[in-house]
């Protein structure tokens, strides 16, 4: 049986790899080089640019809005991973329990991620400016409403999906090892930290990198709850990176250089995520 | 049986990224490219969303009749820079494409061309108002003139000249800032007997709204100090803010006599500021005569509505006219074949000429234009009717310098310090700061 799979993956290989390599090749690839590239040139149009080294990444670190949005993204990165993480481990271990319409319930918090960012963005707009109403006052009051604004957001749109990695999680969960465990005297308590999250560290891994790399990127949301009001203060990088690159004549190139700075950023705390968050794998 | 969890984990998360991937590539529909004919072909990058179908049916017009390609792209409000953009990198980029005046210019004067050789150059009735590169060749043609001042609801005017108090006997008598803040404060005062719920409809600060202050108000501030200047023509490396008390006391006169609280306007739209003066809960709406359409459809009679300029109570204002320019003017892509560029300035020629052209463009599309070719053209628009009489009489016209604001970036940072003055989060210096310094800053930020 292996061999023939073998056989015929040996011959057709290049029809399964081929059009995702393209894909891959012409959605990811090519635009990061040329990204990248691009970050030392100015230029209007991606095909006509001119090099100018390093002058976009100068006075860089001096900006005051883009250091504001980094320390912005980071706060709302660690709230949100933890609030979401949490809460939706929690949904999930209550729907894996004995309980009544919990598949309907699943359903029900899985629905807010079927809804884009940009009208979830002003829906939640709607929502809280109708709430700040009383008070008379609206979220662009101050940055911290749009913080909390972007959080309250952001975990009802994510908490439902990690809640379905949770679940999946949870249902392989090797049956033996729990019921050895409750026969050996063990107190649900301790059944839940000893047993059940140790051995759903693969899952609390994924739900976590998605969590902080969705919280760095985050983008839509900012951009149609708060826009950034008032005067940016509740901007976060993404935003700050598209207001860059838009927002003056001959600014592509230094938004293009946030961008690169951006994915460095992201991509070490994730890789530093995923190897603390791995570690504590064990097997069952 | 770590395995089997690490599997389910590991399908999961492929799931997860392959939807978020899905979603990420949606929104970006294109419509096909343009087919491809023997001749010359034109491809025309739309700026106003309002008038894309009028363009579409009309480049559709003008194909069964001559059998040149028409193909026409419009972007989403707000988006035209960013769809340009990535149009002009394309191997089959627009022909015709738009800027918003001079600053607009400067992003893409790699690919303007002279265009005086052109029928819309020649049939300009103003030819010093198409713009000129830095070596004086004519790059960018106006095609649209608008009027922008305060709209006004006559019947509620009216009603309110004939109380015993009234400051005015009838519309046309105010002529400066000081009669139309009378008028608006009575019209607050008196808002239970006249049916409105405040003189000036909300002055809304979110995106949708806030050009009409952060730019088209702070034109005014900006016209009369240039013209002390002697700069109204060329953008100055540095402004003063000469008039930027005046332009206080017009924006404290917006937040007072409103129908909403000033703490509330960050959330306020243009759509509820438009269906306020629609349906006569406000008397006052300052907006451009573009308006018009968003007003007829809401139901408001022609004959009800005036317009008048934007005191902000500058001396001799009495003789200030409307603010009338424009953002929109032509241009043809350099980097185009011969043949294009042929099919392109035939097209144009047609637009502006033909009956079947001239007719989209000043009824269906609503324009003014600024072309001989429309002088027996009529216009079935209250407010350019009276943006065309405010053009013939003496009036001082404000030209549209806020086309001269050095960047995006200063425009919005200080609709931001007006928004957080208006909500009582900033103060008054804020607003300067941004004006008056910013200017400044801006300028250098995008000097080459």
């Amino acid at each position: 049986m292996i061999s023939m799979i073998g056989k015929s993956i040996r011959r057709w290989w290049a029809v399964f790899l081929l059009p995702t390599l393209v894909a891959f090749l012409i959605g990811f690839l090519i635009p990061f080089v040329m990204g990248i590239y691009l970050s030392f040139t100015r230029f209007t149009t991606v095909t006509d640019a001119h090099w100018v080294g390093l002058s976009n990444y100068s006075g860089l670190l001096a900006d005051r809005e883009f250091q504001h949005s980094l320390v912005f993204t980071v706060l709302f990165t660690i709230v949100t991973t933890l609030v979401v993480n949490v809460a939706g481990f929690f949904v999930a271990y209550m729907f894996t329990k004995a309980m009544k319409g919990a598949n309907l319930f699943r359903a029900v918090f899985f629905m807010p991620n079927l809804i884009g960012g940009i009208i979830l963005g002003y829906v939640w707009q709607l929502l809280l400016n109708g709430v700040f109403g009383h008070w008379g006052r609206s979220l662009t009051y101050s940055g911290t409403y749009g913080f909390w604004g972007l959080v309250i957001l952001m975990c009802w749109q994510q908490i439902g999906y990690m809640m379905v990695i949770y679940i999946a999680g949870m249902q392989s969960l090797p049956d033996d090892v729990m019921e050895a465990a409750s026969v050996d005297g063990a107190s649900p308590r301790q059944i839940l930290f000893r047993i059940t999250i140790p051995l759903m560290m693969p899952s609390i891994t994924v739900c976590t990198f998605l969590t902080v790399t969705n919280g760095f990127k985050l983008f839509d949301q900012n951009l149609a709850l708060t826009n950034g009001a008032p005067s940016n203060t509740s901007e976060m990088l993404a935003l700050n990176i598209y207001r860059t690159f838009y927002g003056r004549t001959g600014y592509e190139g230094v938004g293009q250089a946030k961008a690169v700075i951006f994915f460095l950023i992201v991509a070490v705390v994730a890789l530093i995520q995923n190897k603390l968050t791995t570690s504590k794998e064990v097997a069952a | 049986m770590q395995g089997s969890i690490k599997k389910v984990s590991a399908t999961v998360a492929v799931l997860a990224l392959g939807v978020a991937g899905l979603s990420g590539c949606g929104g970006g529909g294109k419509a096909d490219d343009a087919p491809k004919a023997s001749g010359g072909k034109v491809y025309y990058m739309n700026f106003k969303p309002e008038v894309a179908t009028q363009w579409e049916d009309l480049a559709k017009k003008y194909t069964d009749e001559t059998g040149t390609k028409v193909n026409v792209q419009t972007a989403a409000s707000g988006t035209y820079d960013q769809a340009l953009k990535s149009e002009m990198s394309k191997a089959e980029a627009p022909t015709l494409f738009q800027v918003t005046g001079p600053v607009g210019l400067k992003t893409w004067k790699d690919y303007v061309s002279d265009v005086s050789d052109t029928e819309p150059y020649r049939q300009l009735t103003d030819k010093s108002t198409a713009l000129k590169d830095d070596s004086g060749k004519v790059v960018a043609i106006p095609f649209v003139t608008e009027s922008i001042g305060i709209i006004y609801n006559k019947d509620i005017l009216k009603k309110y000249c004939q109380l015993p108090d009234a400051a005015v006997k009838s519309a046309s008598q105010i002529k400066s800032f000081k009669q139309l803040k009378a008028v608006a404060d009575g019209l607050q005062k008196h808002r239970d007997e006249l049916g409105i719920k405040g003189a000036f409809t909300s002055a809304g600060m979110d995106s949708s709204s806030n050009w009409r202050f952060g730019q088209q108000l702070a034109a005014v501030p900006l016209y009369y100090e240039f013209k002390d200047e002697n700069t109204v023509q060329k953008q100055p490396a540095t402004i003063k803010g000469t008039y930027l008390p005046e332009f206080r006391q017009m924006w404290d006169l917006y937040l007072k006599d409103s129908t909403t609280e000033p703490s509330k306007l960050g959330s306020v739209t243009l759509d509820d500021a438009n269906s306020e003066f629609a349906t006569g809960s406000a008397a006052l709406y300052q907006n451009g005569t573009w308006s018009w359409t968003d007003l007829r459809d809401a139901g408001f009679q022609a004959d009800n509505v005036g317009m008048i300029p934007m005191y902000i109570g500058v001396k001799g204002e009495q003789n200030q006219g409307l603010t009338t320019g424009t953002m929109n003017y032509w241009c043809i892509n350099k980097k185009i074949s011969k043949k294009d560029r042929q099919a392109t300035e035939d097209f144009l020629k047609w637009v502006i000429t033909s009956d079947d052209g001239k007719k989209a463009m000043s009824e269906d599309m609503g324009f003014t234009t600024p072309f001989k070719s429309f002088a027996d053209v009529k216009t079935e628009n209250p407010l350019v009717e009276i943006a065309q009489k405010d053009s013939k009489s003496k009036t001082e016209k404000i030209p549209w310098v806020h086309t001269m604001q050095p960047s995006a970036t200063w425009q919005n940072n200080v609709y931001d310090a007006m928004l957080e003055y208006a909500q009582g989060t900033g103060n008054w210096d804020m607003v300067v700061h941004r004006f008056v310094d910013g200017w400044a800053t801006e300028v250098q930020a995008t000097k080459d």
